[in-house]
């Protein structure tokens, strides 16, 4: 199989986890959505013909007035194709056609800090914060993450070795939102340095919103890296391991070359396509725990985003971050693939 | 490529992390099997009912920081009477008292006498106290309303009652300070030189006299209020922290448990089916499996959880749903490898039914395998859970690890510095995962090598 059709395939099935992963979401909702939608059409109409007096004086009784507005009801549920249910073929196809062309609608209660109410600007104005806070993570995370594996692994079963590895496996198991609340209670209660909630209180017009943004931004990023890097030190320490056993690196040895040089530039070079690939999963999971770890830190991003949209049951909005969350997921999904089938030749032909 | 259960047994009980995993699960399990025994499971479907917690104290600290303090805090004491009774004539006396070695460097916030009371007649209550230096000191004295017919009659006795601060006044004149101010466990505890706690024996004691029959204290409880309770210490909303603490166990272990080996039976079943049909029936199974591999799990979970339900066996099943896909790859991969293998072959041309072969010859070759991913695939689940929870989005008729911290978070424990609140929950959850990923790591080095070889 060559590269392109290797790609080509690769494409094809994520489109379908993004077009299923939708389907799922929007099966799961729907029933509400629908419900939620008419209560609002039915709102609406009904104050649209109470201010308008000439319209209200026209009628005798108040049986008049409840026939018309329910006619009226009727005719913009039709019209709004409400009255077919969510899962008939037309809906699901509009509301997929819809999502596609980023079109989510308007957000039933939540609103961006400027006030909009459209979701394209709300998550617009959320994605680049999670970003922000993830990618510094992911970035510091692996960086401390490599060198100390290549330490680790340069000198197996040393001290340094079995520190890392046991601080690897004894981080893994603390739920990353648990350390954050406990680093919020020492740094925040025992030692107040940074403050307990991560939104930044000036507005985001001001000129000193992202000195302040970062500030809030130290502590949720110094919980993700004590928690992250060990379990990266571990992941390289073990690809280095693996490459540092075989014949080539024998070889540079036997040939005498420096042993930092070996493990820095040779082996690191052959361990490097599962690392890119862990490394490029690891950004789009961190995407995923970053709803609990957001709500734990109160940091105005996606996560927080998404967890308020659940808990008032603001479906448009629901909607959007999933559809967006899934898309970046499946975008480093993709890419990781891409980077490993690149590097190594040998998954292409599975 | 075959494995003993003794083999692997024999190469398990050498390795000291495994071993140090089934000690830690161990450990786990009997603290189960204590909350299932010491705590009665009325008490456990009361967590979340407030007037069950009315007698315990308000987010007071574990009794034991008193060990690390030269000034002893006092201790929130719910105290049980030792009861008799006796005839004098025709009046029937019924007695229980409380003793209490009080050795604490500061009053107590308050005292309350529970009492439920089942008599004819209308009996005549009091309550009383001898202090350290012998002196007692009448507390409360009235007569229980009247009642025909045998009734019982519940109620309480608050420190703060008139009746209390009027009968301490008699007493004023042993005191060299004035009781005007002073509410009454600030002068029943108090020396009587200043208005300092005198520490020594305090003997409460409570009388019912009837004349009409042999009257009954069904329920007679004495609280002397103070700020910490117990080993764990209690929330906000006044609960006994070791008791939420000791049913998580049993529930984060059937969390993870039933969570992990769901999954990797239906990961086992599935990877082996399409691995072993091969052909057309793969790719599909496999293109299904790719989907469901790459959906974000952690929103599509919320959503599911939000609109269909977090009952916690709702919330395995979610769990499942998104466990068993690696499973599935891994055992594909294997099952790619073994049905190659000539015995395989041979019973197949011998005409041996497909499910038979992949039940007798193939999945007995996983089993180790299926072992260590129960084993690796538990921490995860538990901690998803507890995510979950966390969110608010789990059960709240239990009280998982997970739920309490999340109702610690609502009423932001962190920032007020309850730190007996947020820690052992969380502690908890990591030992319970560490066990689990000690006999993993374990059963992962003896499987892997065997089967890469």
């Amino acid at each position: 199989m060559g590269f392109k059709k290797f790609l080509a395939k690769r494409a094809i099935t994520m489109f379908g986890v993004l077009m299923a992963t939708l389907l799922v979401t929007i099966a799961l909702v729907g029933a509400n959505m629908d419900s939620i939608s008419k209560q609002s059409v039915a709102l609406e109409i009904r104050q649209q013909v109470t201010n308008n007096k000439s319209l209200l004086s026209s009628f005798k009784t108040t049986d008049q007035l409840d026939s018309y507005v329910e006619n009226q009801i009727k005719q913009r549920i039709t019209s709004l194709g409400l009255d077919q249910p969510w899962y008939s073929p037309q809906r699901i196809g509009l509301s997929m056609y819809k999502i596609l062309t980023l079109d989510f609608g308007h957000a039933k209660f939540l609103t961006s800090d400027s006030g909009s109410s459209d979701v394209k600007d709300i998550i617009l104005e959320k994605l680049p914060r999670t970003i922000l806070l993830f990618t510094t993570a992911t970035a510091i995370v692996s960086v401390l993450g490599i060198f100390l594996g290549a330490i680790a692994a340069s000198k197996v079963n040393s001290k340094i070795d079995k520190i890392t590895s046991g601080f690897a496996i004894i981080s893994s198991s603390f739920p990353v939102w648990w350390i954050g609340v406990l680093m919020i209670f020492v740094f925040a209660f025992l030692y107040p340095v940074f403050p307990a909630r991560a939104t930044p209180e000036i507005s985001a017009t001001d000129p000193g919103y992202w000195g302040s943004l970062l500030y809030h931004m130290t502590l949720p990023l110094i919980t993700l890296v004590l928690i992250g890097f060990g379990s990266w030190a571990y992941l390289v320490r073990n690809f280095l391991v693996g490459v540092l056993q075989e014949d080539f690196i024998m070889a540079k040895r036997a040939a005498g070359i420096d042993e930092k040089r070996i493990l820095y530039s040779h082996a690191l070079k052959n361990a490097a396509p599962p690392i890119v690939t862990v490394l490029a999963l690891s950004l789009s999971g961190s995407l995923g725990g970053a709803i609990i770890t957001e709500a734990v830190f109160d940091w105005p991003g996606m996560g927080r985003l998404y967890f308020e949209a659940i808990s008032v049951l603001d479906l448009p909005v629901i909607i959007g971050a999933t559809y967006v969350l899934t898309a970046f997921f499946l975008a480093s999904v993709f890419v990781a693939d891409v980077l490993y089938g690149y590097f190594d030749p040998r998954v292409r032909r599975e | 490529m075959s494995f003993s259960a003794r083999g692997i047994w024999h190469e398990f009980s050498h390795n000291k992390i495994g071993m140090t995993g089934i000690a830690i699960l161990a450990i786990l399990f009997s603290m189960s099997l204590i909350a299932f025994v010491t705590i009665p499971v009325e008490n456990f479907k009361t967590w979340n009912d407030p007037a069950s917690w009315l007698l315990y104290p308000k987010s007071a600290q574990p009794a034991w920081v008193n060990y690390f303090q030269s000034e002893k805090i006092p201790e929130h004491l719910i105290l049980q009477p030792q009861s008799s009774s006796q005839q004098l004539d025709s009046v029937y006396v019924l007695t229980d008292s409380f003793a209490v070695n009080y050795q604490y460097d500061g009053f107590p916030s308050d005292f309350i006498y529970q009492y439920a009371a089942k008599y004819g007649g209308s009996p005549l209550l009091q309550l009383s106290v001898t202090r350290p230096d012998g002196i007692e000191l009448p507390l409360v004295s009235t007569s229980l309303p009247f009642s025909n017919t045998e009734t019982t009659y519940n109620s309480m006795l608050f420190s703060t009652q008139n009746v209390i601060t009027k009968n301490l006044a008699n007493a004023k004149s042993r005191y060299s300070f004035p009781l005007d101010t002073l509410s009454s466990e600030k002068i029943v505890f108090s020396k009587l030189t200043e208005n300092k706690i005198l520490k020594g024996n305090y003997l409460f004691r409570v009388h019912l006299y009837d004349v009409s029959g042999k009257p009954v204290l069904v329920k007679s409880n004495l609280i002397i209020g103070g700020k910490v309770y117990g080993m764990m210490g209690t929330d906000e909303l006044r609960r006994d922290l070791s008791i939420g603490l000791l049913w998580g166990t049993p529930l984060a272990l059937f969390i993870g448990i039933t969570v992990s080996i769901g999954s990797v039976i239906l990961g086992l079943l599935y990877g082996v089916f399409a691995g072993y049909k091969g052909k057309a029936t793969d790719e599909v199974l496999m293109r299904f499996n790719d989907i469901i591999y790459a959906m974000p799990a952690l929103p599509l979970l919320i959503i599911l959880a939000v609109t269909i339900g977090n009952s916690i066996f709702l919330m395995v099943g979610f769990l499942v749903i998104f466990g068993w896909v690696g499973i599935a790859k891994v055992s594909r991969s294997m099952a790619l490898q073994i049905k190659t293998l000539q015995y395989v072959e041979a019973s197949k041309l011998m005409g041996q039914k497909d499910h038979k072969i992949i039940f007798k010859h193939i999945l007995p070759q996983l089993l180790p395998y299926a072992f260590a991913s129960i084993a690796i695939s538990v921490p995860a689940a538990i901690t998803t859970e507890a995510g979950l929870s966390f969110l608010g989005l789990g059960d709240p008729t239990f009280p998982t690890w997970g739920q309490i911290l999340h109702d610690a978070s609502s009423y932001s424990a962190a920032a007020r510095g309850m730190w007996w609140w947020i820690l052992p929950p969380g502690i908890m959850i990591a030992i319970t995962g560490l066990a689990f990923v000690f006999m993993g790591q374990a059963m992962d080095v003896i499987v892997n090598p065997r089967l890469r070889r």
